[in-house]
């Protein structure tokens, strides 16, 4: 036996470190299918609890919509549970193919090909398309998947400020030596829930002769009027020279994400995307509902529409109890505390009144930025919205938050 | 020494300070370990000090540590014969 005691004390060292960092991720059960009310047993151990969902990504309210659920069930009993294969020896079936070329039309692009997560499909992209040669210009915020793709990638990386347009051309001016240059961003920004300047991103990538590169996770399915994404809501459809979105968020919720955009892009990615040559394929039960999902956000706007709404309504709600978020556009809303333990106390307080929510801290979020994200669904109804909104007033009100803005805020409980 | 130190000390507000941020960075502020610089983007500060100093300076090298005040990173640029 090789996993001596020493060694075990090593890491059980490294795990107290972590723990006493106030690092430690714990999971949490849901004994429910995803929705906007589910069941928690927290802590571990106690009778599971009815609260209402504030941060999932299930932005659509898709992830157990019956008619997706259905899809999911035919496809199990047609393409089988799994193909226990690569998609490129025996792992494709005429449904992945059939979805790679949906997404195209939906994301407006060329071609699309698969991954089995987005993370995956952001882990390999790079590597498939640049050289040495090139450079990738990077949003200081985008996601931490794209920071490894980029990091497997031997062209050179460098980065803009935060949505910093200035920034981003003079690294641009910078750069006019490679031969290609990418610029990268997400489309809105998980943490902040802002979105990015696309118009002004694709106008600069024009003027420099550069790509462009779009991780739509947090918007397909529901920014811009008819729900295709970032770009649309920037009025830059069908510009995006690389588009990566995930099936796990708005899309369905189960799992896998693709590489969609120019044709030779995507075919790199299916010759040399490590990722994709060796993961299983997706599995067809996923390809099922995931085609189902594509059918209801061909036919109707109506759930983007009333994530809308609800976006609009809870951003309004919350600005009127007095609470100091982060604005824009999107269905992520951060409601700013600043300090890490205060945002810690509020989440826990926000589950003893029946709304689950998560505090974000250092090094999640940069210091000093401590929050509560909330999420938006279409799947909440306002009656679902008026109660967290009574909670978040009730727990603000016992903290003596109401009414602060960032500098009372760090007055009161520091950074 | 001391004008190395301005330089490279310009360069870091100008190059990760936010417009209306209200951090201050001196030549004693920790940079990465303060969460004013992450590792993802030293590598414009690494480059930066190449170029400047007519320097290389390898990645083993270019560790959080050594890039975590102005002070250590006028040290490091001296180390490898940066004037």
């Amino acid at each position: 036996m090789s996993y001596s005691n020493t060694t075990r004390r090593h890491f059980a060292c490294e795990l107290e470190s972590v723990r006493e960092a106030g690092l430690f991720k714990e999971e949490r059960y849901i004994h429910a299918p995803q929705g906007a009310e589910i069941e928690v047993e927290y802590p571990k151990g106690a009778t599971p609890k009815r609260v209402i969902n504030m941060c999932a990504n299930n932005y659509l309210g898709l992830s157990s919509h019956p008619e997706v659920v259905q899809a999911a069930h035919a496809g199990l009993d047609h393409r089988g549970y799994g193909m226990s294969s690569v998609r490129f020896i025996c792992g494709t079936q005429d449904i992945h193919r059939e979805l790679e070329q949906r997404l195209t039309e939906f994301l407006g692009t060329e071609d699309t090909l698969l991954f089995p997560s987005c993370m995956d499909a952001n882990a390999g992209v790079f590597e498939a398309i640049l050289g040495e040669q090139d450079v990738m210009i990077a949003d200081r915020l985008v996601h931490a998947s794209i920071v490894d793709g980029m990091r497997l990638c031997k062209a050179m990386n460098d980065t803009y400020k935060h949505s910093d347009m200035g920034h981003l051309e003079e690294k641009l001016q910078e750069h006019q030596d490679k031969r290609f240059r990418v610029i990268v961003t997400d489309g809105v920004f998980s943490m902040d829930g802002d979105v990015a300047k696309m118009d002004e991103i694709v106008a600069l990538a024009e003027k420099y002769d550069a790509m462009t590169f779009l991780d739509d996770s947090h918007a397909s399915g529901f920014m811009g009027k008819t729900g295709r994404g970032t770009h649309e809501h920037c009025g830059v459809f069908g510009k995006i020279d690389i588009i990566t979105t995930t099936l796990g968020k708005g899309l369905g919720g189960a799992s896998g994400g693709c590489v969609s955009g120019r044709r030779e892009l995507v075919e790199m990615c299916r010759q040399r995307a490590r990722p994709y040559l060796f993961s299983n394929t997706v599995a067809p039960v996923i390809v099922s509902g995931a085609l189902k999902v594509m059918d209801l956000l061909f036919s109707s706007t109506e759930r983007r529409d009333k994530l809308e709404w609800n976006t609009e309504y809870w951003r309004k709600g919350l600005i009127e109890t007095g609470l100091d978020i982060k604005n824009g556009d999107s269905p992520i809303v951060p409601v700013m505390l600043y300090n890490a333990k205060l945002a810690q106390d509020f989440a826990k307080d926000l589950f003893a009144e029946g709304v689950y929510a998560v505090g974000f801290f250092f090094p999640v979020v940069p210091k000093g930025q401590a929050r509560i994200r909330t999420q938006l669904s279409a799947a909440h109804d306002k009656a679902h919205l008026d109660v967290a909104l009574a909670a978040f007033r009730k727990v603000g009100e016992k903290h003596g938050i109401l009414g602060l803005g960032k500098k009372d805020l760090v007055a009161k409980f520091g950074l | 020494m001391d004008e190395m130190k301005q330089v490279v000390l310009e360069y870091v507000r100008r190059e990760y300070l936010e417009e209306d941020d209200d951090r201050e960075v001196e030549v004693d502020t920790p940079l990465i370990s303060g969460g004013i610089v992450d590792s993802f983007s030293m590598v414009s500060l690494k480059r930066f000090l190449e170029k400047k100093y007519g320097i290389q300076i390898p990645d083993a090298d270019a560790s959080p540590e050594a890039f975590d005040t102005v002070e250590s990173i006028v040290v490091l640029v001296q180390r490898f014969g940066g004037k």
